[in-house]
């Protein structure tokens, strides 16, 4: 059965819940599901920050991007989705070889380890994972790797529906 | 040009001197007490105000009049004669000297309102003779009254404040209060009537200082009756020191606390009552609200008062001895006439020194 | 018929080396403008269909599009532009009167640009914002002309109602129906936040905006939607809408496409019927039946609340300030011809009026003449842009200015001028939930708090520059001001004097 976006939503809701409670003191990407427009504007700018260029339009010009950030649109609503960072993550659990790890809150995947076995794929109640080209796996890594400062996605959200900050309880 | 023609701004000595016990002395105290700030004056206007200096005839307004020309003065007198009961006329007395230069007809009259004229404008005395002397000043060409007050006389020229001092031989007058003004204008002037001190009634302000509101206040208090001929500082000052206190019955205080208002964030720090009644003065009074430096000696039928604005952007020291207050804009102008003080401060911005006579409560 | 085909004034430019085909355009624009061609996976844009209103623009990742004015042509004609023949063909076509919204567009002098400011040298020092301290709160309300003392001789409070405010700013009527919910939220919060009062318009008040009532000005139009006594107590303040400086002569009227849910249910009329309000109020046809309004309102609200009088400026605006300072009201707002609107005939809104700066200078002067200024506060408004205008306004006599436009331009309005047609592409002036969603309150309102916030800090350097530390010096200052190419007449309605005199 198709699930509502209800259930996604406050599913994602409840396991950020559970983190904050669980004293993870972290800033995260957190969904405003009721300001989202589904313009797919952080798709690519997810997109463009993993790419390495310094020009939007060479990065994506002509091809299909496979971004680590997706809109969900159901019942006419829209929304982000993208990796919880759990408490007590799935694919990390999962991952055979040890590529998948946690470190400051973070989940990171080391691609030189990965051998492209697609468990955390399946792991994930989220579909926060996906296979990418370069054989290994991508997920989000909340831009740590390629932006010092906020997630290229937030920032370019026009309407605040995702937001990078640390909750209180 | 002559005064009123443009805005004339200036930077100023003034001084002033009380005896709390209402004792009498001679006008050469406050010359030499003004002509020791010489360097702020540059010759282009110089005056005084007397207080108690007609005891014989105090219950009659004295007016001091300039006269341009004659036609002027047998215009003005016909005014006169027919609002009022003129007790005595002369000219004031005067030593001529090099230093004072192009004087105009310098007249006196001792006078009380016709009781019927007074009766048919239904006008308080007070606002009657405020009345006629703006009629005087705006309507007859060539005639000016300087000073309208009861037991008190303005006395100024175009000069440094000590030679002014001398051509009025103001050593001959004995008062309770003088103060004193020399002036150094922007503009050349050039008229004896927009020397200082400005007065109306027995209303007196000398004033140094440049106000920035001066539009402001110029256009809130015409709206009373008042027209600001002069477009000076001291002009609308003074204006806007009769009205609280003659037509709305402010207290002294109570006006400190309109013209150099406390900032919102003084008054949000007193107790409430205090506080309530600083947030009403500064609501109703808005547009009296003086902005910009100025320091100023008000003088009045019994005291004087000496405030300086809200920031304290000019100078002005206090200094005490027995009955005796002194007020200037230095220090120095202070001890030339007595060294030998109880007490000397200079006042906060915004903190009005009201000094009265013992016997008086203002 | 062929011959009514315009062709567009605005073109669609996209730079298809830039273009990645995101459809991020396609999505945003209401218009549907953009499209995707799925076969050559390419954009198109269809011009006839924008309105220039920059969404897509703003919005596209790579930069890839602008928007320009076509320089298709007519034949050169300094008396028959484009846009008059334009113009017949519309109606010539559709037998309709002309709909436009936001403000007077034409090249009429502007006199706050034609105005300088003074600032202090030497003989009086200016004074530095940051080190001293410099005030701009002001009261809004009629002052008593005489005081009263109590027994013990201390001052009574004889002070009718009035408010205060922070700044002498304050944002303008705009109605729940006119622009959306979250437009209307933006503004409640930003004017809570700064110590202003924001204005419910004619719309009435939605239930969730009622606990921002102390910041909140209840208006009273003609239609009178939405007013009830606890709208009328919700308030600090009330305000009856005579007039508005877009459309003088007029009442409002809102399509019947804007009147859906809540809306209808705030102005307590039914879903879908167009809301149009009679030009005049049917209970004032004179000043006498004004004070009644006045005081039915004041007694409704115990005599706690000030009114404020609005007017559009007309010809002869001061006599009739003059007027409705003796009406037992409080405060004045009067709207210049520029002002906005959600909807206005084209012609009255660039056809008729006056400008703000010549109104005020001429009111303010009249009540002062007559001795009545201190009766009631005057707010003006209809296109104040800047801290400039503000300060250029409270010089010219105002005690507070009313920013409407410049409000929504911060909500992300970029002056499309399609308000009429219910499909602002940033979710301000529509009522379609995809398209009001746009607006986020939360960003709404603290861009409204970052506009006014730096236009305080820029009044009070201006203020600072002239040696003035609190704005009741500023208020009627009008040495302060200095005309530039202004002719004698101006200047003396204007009541200042040229530059370099
Ligand atoms: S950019 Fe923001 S508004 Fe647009 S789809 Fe993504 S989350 Fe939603
Ligand atoms: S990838 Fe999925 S399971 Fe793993 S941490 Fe992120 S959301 Fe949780
Ligand atoms: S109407 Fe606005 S969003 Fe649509 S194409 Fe034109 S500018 Fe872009
Ligand atoms: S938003 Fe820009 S990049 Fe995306 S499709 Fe439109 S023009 Fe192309």
């Amino acid at each position: 059965m198709k699930k509502s976006w209800k259930y996604w939503v406050s599913s994602m809701q409840e396991n950020d819940n559970k983190q904050r409670c669980g004293g993870e003191k972290l800033k995260r990407v957190y969904v405003n599901e009721k300001w989202c427009l589904g313009c797919h504007l952080c798709e690519y700018y997810c997109a463009f920050a993993s790419s390495n260029e310094k020009d939007m339009a060479r990065a994506l010009k002509d091809i299909r991007i496979s971004p680590r950030i997706r809109i969900e649109e159901m019942d006419g609503i829209s929304f982000a989705v993208s990796c919880r960072h759990c408490s007590e993550p799935l694919c990390v659990k999962g991952c055979i070889t040890g590529a998948m790890t946690k470190k400051d809150g973070v989940i990171t995947i080391k691609k030189d380890k990965c051998i492209g076995c697609y468990t955390c794929i399946l792991c994930c109640p989220y579909g926060a994972v996906s296979p990418s080209e370069d054989g290994a796996i991508q997920k989000c890594e909340l831009c740590i790797k390629t932006n010092s400062g906020v997630p290229k996605c937030v920032e370019g959200c026009p309407n605040g529906a995702i937001v990078f900050e640390e909750r209180g309880e | 040009m002559r005064e009123g023609m443009f805005r004339n701004i200036s930077g100023c000595a003034i001084s002033g001197i009380i005896s709390r016990s209402g004792k009498r002395f001679s006008g050469k105290l406050i010359i030499d007490s003004i002509s020791v700030m010489h360097e702020r004056s540059n010759g282009l206007g110089g005056g005084f105000t007397a207080y108690g200096i007609y005891p014989e005839y105090k219950d009659y307004y004295a007016f001091h009049i300039f006269y341009d020309h004659r036609m002027a003065k047998k215009e003005c007198e016909e005014f006169l004669e027919e609002h009022f009961d003129i007790i005595n006329l002369s000219k004031i007395p005067t030593t001529k000297i090099p230093e004072i230069k192009d004087e105009p007809l310098i007249w006196r009259y001792f006078v009380t309102p016709l009781p019927t004229k007074l009766t048919d404008s239904q006008l308080d005395e007070r606002e009657f003779v405020a009345k006629c002397v703006f009629r005087i000043n705006t309507g007859i060409d060539g005639a000016y009254i300087f000073s309208s007050g009861k037991n008190m006389g303005v006395f100024k020229a175009v000069g440094f404040p000590e030679d002014v001092g001398r051509f009025y031989r103001l050593e001959e007058y004995e008062g309770y209060s003088f103060t004193a003004h020399g002036r150094y204008p922007t503009n050349t002037p050039g008229w004896w009537g927009g020397a200082h001190p400005f007065a109306l009634l027995d209303y007196s302000v000398v004033h140094n200082g440049e106000i920035s509101s001066y539009d402001a206040n110029r256009r809130a208090i015409e709206m009373y009756g008042y027209k600001c001929t002069l477009q000076t500082d001291t002009e609308v000052i003074t204006y806007i020191i009769d009205y609280l206190h003659r037509k709305i019955g402010l207290t002294l205080k109570e006006i400190c606390s309109v013209i150099a208002a406390p900032f919102w964030s003084t008054i949000e720090g007193k107790p409430q009552k205090e506080r309530e009644e600083l947030e009403y003065l500064r609501n109703v009074f808005d547009s009296k609200l003086i902005t910009g430096p100025f320091s100023i000696i008000v003088g009045f039928e019994g005291g004087i008062m000496a405030l300086n604005d809200r920031l304290k952007l000019r100078s002005m020291v206090v200094g005490e001895k027995d009955d005796m207050v002194y007020v200037a804009s230095e220090e120095a102008a202070i001890r030339v006439i007595q060294n030998d003080l109880d007490k000397v401060w200079a006042p906060k911005g915004g903190e009005g020194v009201i000094v009265t006579l013992e016997e008086r409560k203002v | 018929m062929a011959v009514d085909y315009i062709y567009p004034d605005y073109e669609i430019i996209r730079d298809y080396d830039r273009c990645i085909a995101c459809r991020v355009c396609e999505r945003q624009c209401a218009n549907e403008a953009h499209e995707y061609l799925s076969d050559s996976k390419k954009m198109i844009a269809d011009n006839a269909k924008c309105v220039n209103c920059h969404r897509c623009v703003s919005l596209c990742p790579t930069r890839a599009l602008k928007i320009v004015k076509s320089d298709h042509t007519f034949k050169e004609n300094a008396n028959w532009t484009g846009k008059s023949i334009k113009e017949i063909y519309k109606q010539a076509g559709s037998g309709g009167v002309l709909l436009s919204s936001m403000g007077n567009p034409e090249n009429y002098p502007v006199y706050f640009d034609k105005i300088l400011l003074n600032a202090s040298q030497v003989t009086n020092p200016s004074i530095d914002p940051l080190r001293e301290p410099m005030e701009t709160r002001v009261f809004l309300g009629a002052k008593p002309d005489r005081i009263e003392r109590d027994e013990k001789g201390r001052l009574k409070k004889n002070l009718p109602p009035h408010i205060m405010l922070s700044m002498p700013i304050m944002f303008s009527a705009m109605s729940y129906g006119s622009i959306s919910y979250n437009a209307h939220e933006s503004l409640a919060r930003a004017a809570a936040h700064l110590g202003i009062l924001y204005n419910t318009g004619e719309g009435g008040l939605h239930e969730d905006l009622y606990k921002y009532g102390k910041h909140t000005i209840v208006q009273v139009a003609s239609g009178r939607f939405g007013v009830h006594t606890t709208y009328l107590n919700s308030g600090a303040a009330i305000e009856i809408k005579m007039g508005q400086g877009a459309k003088p002569g007029i009442g409002g009227h809102l399509p019947g496409a804007k009147i859906v849910g809540d809306i209808s249910k705030t102005r307590m009329i039914p879903e879908g019927s167009d809301a149009i309000s009679p030009a005049p109020h049917h209970d004032i046809y004179s000043i006498e039946d004004l004070k009644q309004l006045v005081y039915s309102l004041k007694e409704a609200t115990g005599y706690t609340k000030p009114v404020i009088v609005k007017i559009a400026a007309v010809h002869n605006v001061s006599a009739i300030a003059s007027g409705i300072a003796r009406s037992g009201a409080d405060i004045i707002a009067i709207d210049g011809f520029r002002g906005g609107t959600g909807a206005a005939p084209t012609r009255i809104r660039d056809h008729v009026g006056l400008p703000i700066e010549l109104a005020l200078a001429s009111v303010d002067k009249r009540l002062r003449d007559e001795g009545v200024r201190n009766n009631v506060s005057l707010v003006v408004g209809g296109s104040i842009r800047s801290s400039a205008d503000v300060v250029k306004a409270v010089a010219l006599g105002a005690d507070c200015v009313y920013i409407g436009t410049a409000a929504l331009i911060a909500l992300g309005c970029h002056l499309c001028r399609s308000c009429q047609t219910g499909k602002c592409n940033w979710g301000i002036a529509t009522q379609r939930e995809d398209l009001v969603k746009r607006l986020n309150p939360n960003l709404g309102y603290k861009r409204l708090i970052n506009l006014l916030t730096a236009w305080q800090h820029e009044i009070k350097e201006m203020m600072g520059g002239m040696g003035i530390n609190s704005i009741e010096s500023l208020k009627g200052n009008r040495l302060m001001l200095r005309g530039v190419g202004l002719n004698e007449k101006e200047l003396e309605i204007l009541g200042i004097k040229h530059a370099g005199e």
